[in-house]
């Protein structure tokens, strides 16, 4: 028999980054710590007070299911989903029912097969809608059972959510394809997706396909994991939830006494999901057409300047660095991954200085190093790509050593070398830190007679065939020329003494 | 006769002119309600203080020939369905009882910038859910014709405050007909916009795609005038359409040449009062002595109307009505047990009878298995109902019938029958169903002095024409002169 099939659905809520909220004028920002201050008449859901679409949302919504190659609808309307909560002022939240604004569509994500080949895995969508995000219910977490608040700042949020199809086959699929729609997203400028602030979270559908025979299999009941808001928290949820389905299978023959879909939590500090209602009736949210919201027509000329705002995708962009520029799938999988502005930064640098390999190993091992040190993103990075590509040039052409050349990167992450060009400073700090290669051979050669006659021993002994004492000459000749390039260093000293 | 009984035309020259002054009229105002409305009880908040100060500052103004807005020192009343900053709004339900809004209705701040006097809130069928004004948490209102009957309703106090002239203007909502009922029932004219004309920001919601608010007044000029104020284009309404608003009070003096009026003959059918019928054919007559030629429509659909209404404005309601759970404001029962009952005593306790049966008609009808053929269903009757009367206005000018099917009932009456309370909306229905302006205007009295009403309706935006109709009826004959003798009235 083989073995069990992980069936794996996910529901993708980001938060779009417009000005205002999607139905008023109250900023839309996240701020915990001035509860209700971002609220008016709309957004608290007062007693004769009317939403009115915003504009900047639909823009950027249609933008994201552009991206995600789904079918913009010709025409699209708003519904009531009706229930009681006390997060939710208007007791019916304003989202999309049958018309969404958008159907279908895919997103290839890169998946590491167990042989370690990357492969490349297609989810389908279901379809993508715009909505509103809830308020934030504040409970007293002391266990004294003070009372509960409400915080309606996130209430009138714009929220798009993101319906794939099951195709998703392992919680690592889960886990990297979250993180697609997340780079997707950051890369569009349609959400920060800041997951702690939680512009981006995501409830999984789960189950298994567990075959009994050669030609029969059962399935288990479906589970959705709800409120996952790390891409740790959605692998970690999903590999517990697979475990304990496939141990609830094993202890019950695959014989459920309910077969309906259950609501489980994840608790991170346990480790473990929990079934968060009972036996749960079917809900019934009467959704209807929102009479307050006209439906809206998206024309097709409208539809295509969106398309015209479209970034490339960071599918494409990876695909292009390994193919026209030559990068590894590793390397080009890092820069793109940094985010929009950080692969630019790469383009930039290795358009500029020419050497696309040079460029990718600076910046995924320099320029990220120092950053991730700093804390800090590649649009405060002190370095610009051309300052950059003035350094590698330099180090190309061989009038500093690699070695020189970070001491001289250093350098100038702190600020080193004046106000003036970055040429100017480059200069200077070569000077400051007595960094020049020796280029002229001359005088290289004038250093290598001084250290060889001062260490006849270990010059006769190279030249006798016992390659280890040349160490000491280099090293001794380094000292002395300052920053030598220690391959012709050792390149001189061998031509000179085993002609 | 009192100084705010007057029409508010002949009131705003007297301001303009010095005769008199905007305190001088709103105390008069204020004194009659102190005088008549125990017995009426058509205002739930009088707001005498800032109407007093409001009045000073415009006759203060207008002494320093200061520019002044078109209601200029004019007592309105406003009903307690449209949100006022810093005062009072119940929409007659104990739901919102001692809630003061932070803000101002569209149509509450087109009336402040027009310099009206705001006088108070009227009263109302809890969040205008009813035809008597019986079903206000806190009292009825009685037409001032005849104080053991209804003033109608859901917008009875701001009808009965123009008849009672308590103020020479006021402003209702209408979602079935209730700013043409109340009037009629009050001998007063009272017209519903179009859908769509006047801004619904600010007005409590009862059924949306339904709502319009509208001016009621003594004549058709004031009700024009006060339209003029109200209609507009506003961004904070989705449905709020974008169309110039005409000068409708000065177009009043030009009759309709060649008017064709359109009568259907459902609506003088089985349960029509005779005086009623006979008020009408007799204002027919009245408009063919004028030269309009009237014929015969057929409105196919018509007789579905109440069906098809009771079932999308419960809808919308169960919907609108959700958001008062206890939680944010409003009611909050005193005693409960956990979230669930905090919302079940909230509301159990807070909302009235009629309320209570269309929150659970609405929630019925758009439950999962129901929506299809409630819900869905009455929206497909509704677009067939709004094809007859646009295939019906290719033909005619305006419709004519009814406002209602008898005049003014006694308290108490249709109470304990809600059906029948449901079947007295049957002619006024169809033009909120259809979006469609209509207006009423005193056409008679019955034999033991109650008003009756004539329905005008028109086609959407064509309230210029519906109240230069109005204006040729009301030249021609008096009922809108007449005014009610209030009991223990001294001053007429």
């Amino acid at each position: 028999m083989t073995s069990p099939t992980t069936i794996i659905g996910l529901e993708v809520h980001v938060q779009l980054q417009t000005r205002t909220k999607i139905f008023c004028g109250c900023a839309n920002r996240f701020n915990p710590d001035e509860p209700n201050v971002q609220t008016c008449p709309v957004c608290l859901g007062l007693p004769g007070a009317l939403p009115v679409m915003n504009r900047r949302a639909l823009e950027l919504s249609v933008r994201a299911g552009l991206a995600l190659s789904g079918t913009i609808a010709g025409l699209t309307k708003w519904d009531r989903k009706q229930y009681y909560y006390p997060d939710l002022p208007k007791a019916y939240q304003i989202s999309q029912y049958d018309l969404p604004f958008c159907q279908g569509g895919h997103l290839d994500i890169d998946v590491e097969q167990a042989d370690g080949e990357i492969e490349s895995r297609r989810v389908r969508l279901i379809r993508v809608h715009l909505e509103e995000d809830a308020g934030k219910n504040l409970h007293d977490e002391s266990g004294r059972g003070g009372e509960s608040r409400v915080d309606l700042n996130r209430a009138g949020t714009p929220l798009l959510e993101i319906v794939s199809e099951p195709d998703i086959g392992s919680a690592a699929e889960a886990r990297r394809y979250l993180e697609e729609i997340r780079l997707l997203m950051v890369y569009l400028g349609v959400s920060d997706c800041n997951m702690q602030e939680g512009s981006l979270r995501c409830d999984a559908n789960v189950n298994l396909e567990i075959p009994t025979s050669e030609n029969e299999s059962i399935r288990t009941p479906i589970v959705e994991v709800k409120n996952l808001n790390s891409f740790r928290g959605v692998e970690a949820a999903l590999v517990h939830e697979i475990a304990r389905q496939q141990r609830e299978f094993e202890e019950c023959g695959g014989v459920y006494a309910d077969t309906a879909k259950q609501t489980r939590g994840w608790d991170a500090d346990r480790g473990v999901t929990f079934a968060q209602r009972g036996k749960e009736e079917a809900s019934d949210y009467r959704y209807f057409p929102d009479p307050d919201l006209l439906p809206v027509t998206f024309s097709d000329e409208w539809i295509e300047l969106q398309r015209a705002e479209l970034c490339e995708p960071p599918s494409e962009r990876r695909r292009r660095f390994v193919s026209d520029l030559g990068l590894s799938d590793y390397d080009a999988k890092v820069l793109v991954d940094q985010g929009r502005e950080t692969a630019d930064y790469f383009e930039t640098l290795a358009a500029a200085c020419g050497d696309t390999k040079r460029a990718a190993n600076w910046v995924t091992q320099d320029v990220l190093r120092e950053l991730n040190e700093r804390g800090e993103t590649i649009g405060d990075f002190p370095i610009d790509a051309q300052g950059l590509a003035t350094l590698l040039g330099m180090i190309a052409a061989g009038q500093l050593t690699t070695r020189s050349g970070r001491e001289v990167f250093t350098a100038l992450t702190d600020g080193q070398g004046g106000d003036g060009a970055i040429s100017e400073r480059i200069e200077k700090i070569v000077e400051d830190h007595g960094l020049s290669a020796i280029a002229d051979s001359g005088a290289l050669e004038t250093v290598i007679d001084a250290v060889i006659s001062r260490n006849e021993k270990a010059a006769e002994d190279f030249r006798g065939g016992k390659d280890a004492a040349i160490g000491k000459l280099i090293g001794e000749v380094m000292q002395e020329a300052g920053g030598a390039d220690p391959n012709a260093v050792r390149e001189a000293l061998i031509s000179r003494l085993r002609p | 006769m009192t100084a705010c009984r007057e029409p508010a035309s002949v009131l705003i020259e007297r301001l303009s002119s010095g005769e008199t002054t905007s305190l001088e009229l709103t105390d008069a105002c204020l004194a009659e309600i102190a005088a008549h409305d125990g017995s009426v009880g058509a205002f739930l908040h009088v707001a005498g203080d800032a109407a007093r100060q409001a009045a000073e500052s415009i006759d203060r103004r207008r002494a320093a020939g200061e520019p002044l807005g078109r209601l200029a020192g004019l007592p309105v009343a406003v009903k307690d369905v449209l949100v006022t900053r810093d005062q009072p709004t119940t929409c007659g339900s104990r739901m919102l009882e001692g809630w003061i809004p932070p803000y101002d209705a569209h149509t509450v701040e087109k009336l402040r910038d027009a310099d009206a006097v705001l006088i108070g809130k009227t009263n109302m069928d809890e969040f205008a859910m009813g035809s008597t004004t019986e079903n206000s948490a806190f009292g009825p209102t009685r037409t001032p014709w005849r104080l053991d009957c209804v003033a109608g309703g859901s917008s009875g106090g701001s009808a009965a405050a123009v008849s009672a002239g308590f103020a020479p203007l006021a402003v209702g909502s209408d979602t079935g007909g209730s700013i043409r009922q109340p009037a009629a029932f009050c001998g007063v004219v009272g017209l519903k916009p179009t859908y769509g004309r006047v801004s619904r920001y600010g007005l409590v919601a009862y059924a949306s795609s339904l709502d319009q608010v509208g001016p009621f007044a003594r004549d058709v000029a004031g009700a024009a005038m006060l339209l003029e104020v109200l209609a507009g284009h506003d961004r904070r309404d989705g449905t709020s359409i974008d169309q110039p608003v005409p000068p409708y009070h000065q177009q009043l003096d030009q009759p309709l040449e060649g008017l064709r009026i359109g009568i259907c003959s459902e609506h003088f059918g089985e349960g029509l009062d005779q005086e009623v019928r006979e008020a009408v054919e007799r204002a027919l007559d009245v408009y063919r002595g004028l030269g309009a030629v009237v014929v015969e429509i057929e409105l196919p659909h018509a007789r579905f109307a109440v069906a098809c209404y009771y079932l999308v404005a419960p809808s919308e309601a169960s919907s609108n009505l959700a958001r008062y759970d206890g939680i944010h404001y409003g009611r909050r029962a005193d005693d409960y047990d956990g979230l669930v009952e905090m919302y079940s005593n909230s509301r159990g306790s807070a909302f009235g009878t009629e309320v209570k049966r269309r929150i659970m008609l609405g929630t019925y009808s758009l439950s999962a298995g129901y929506y299809d053929a409630y819900y869905l269903k009455a929206q497909k009757v509704r677009r067939l109902i709004q094809q007859d009367y646009t295939q019906a206005f290719l033909d005619v000018d305006v419709i004519a019938s009814p406002v209602t099917p008898t005049p003014a009932v006694r308290l108490g009456q249709l109470t304990d029958d809600p059906l029948q309370m449901y079947l007295a909306d049957t002619y006024t229905i169809s033009a909120n169903l259809a979006g469609l302006p209509g207006v009423s205007i005193p056409a008679g009295f019955s034999q033991d002095g109650r008003p009756i009403g004539l329905q005008l309706l028109a086609d959407s935006f064509a309230e210029d024409r519906l109240l230069r109709v109005a204006a040729m009826h009301e030249r021609e004959t008096d009922w809108h002169l007449a005014t009610p003798t209030l009991d223990g009235d001294t001053s007429s």
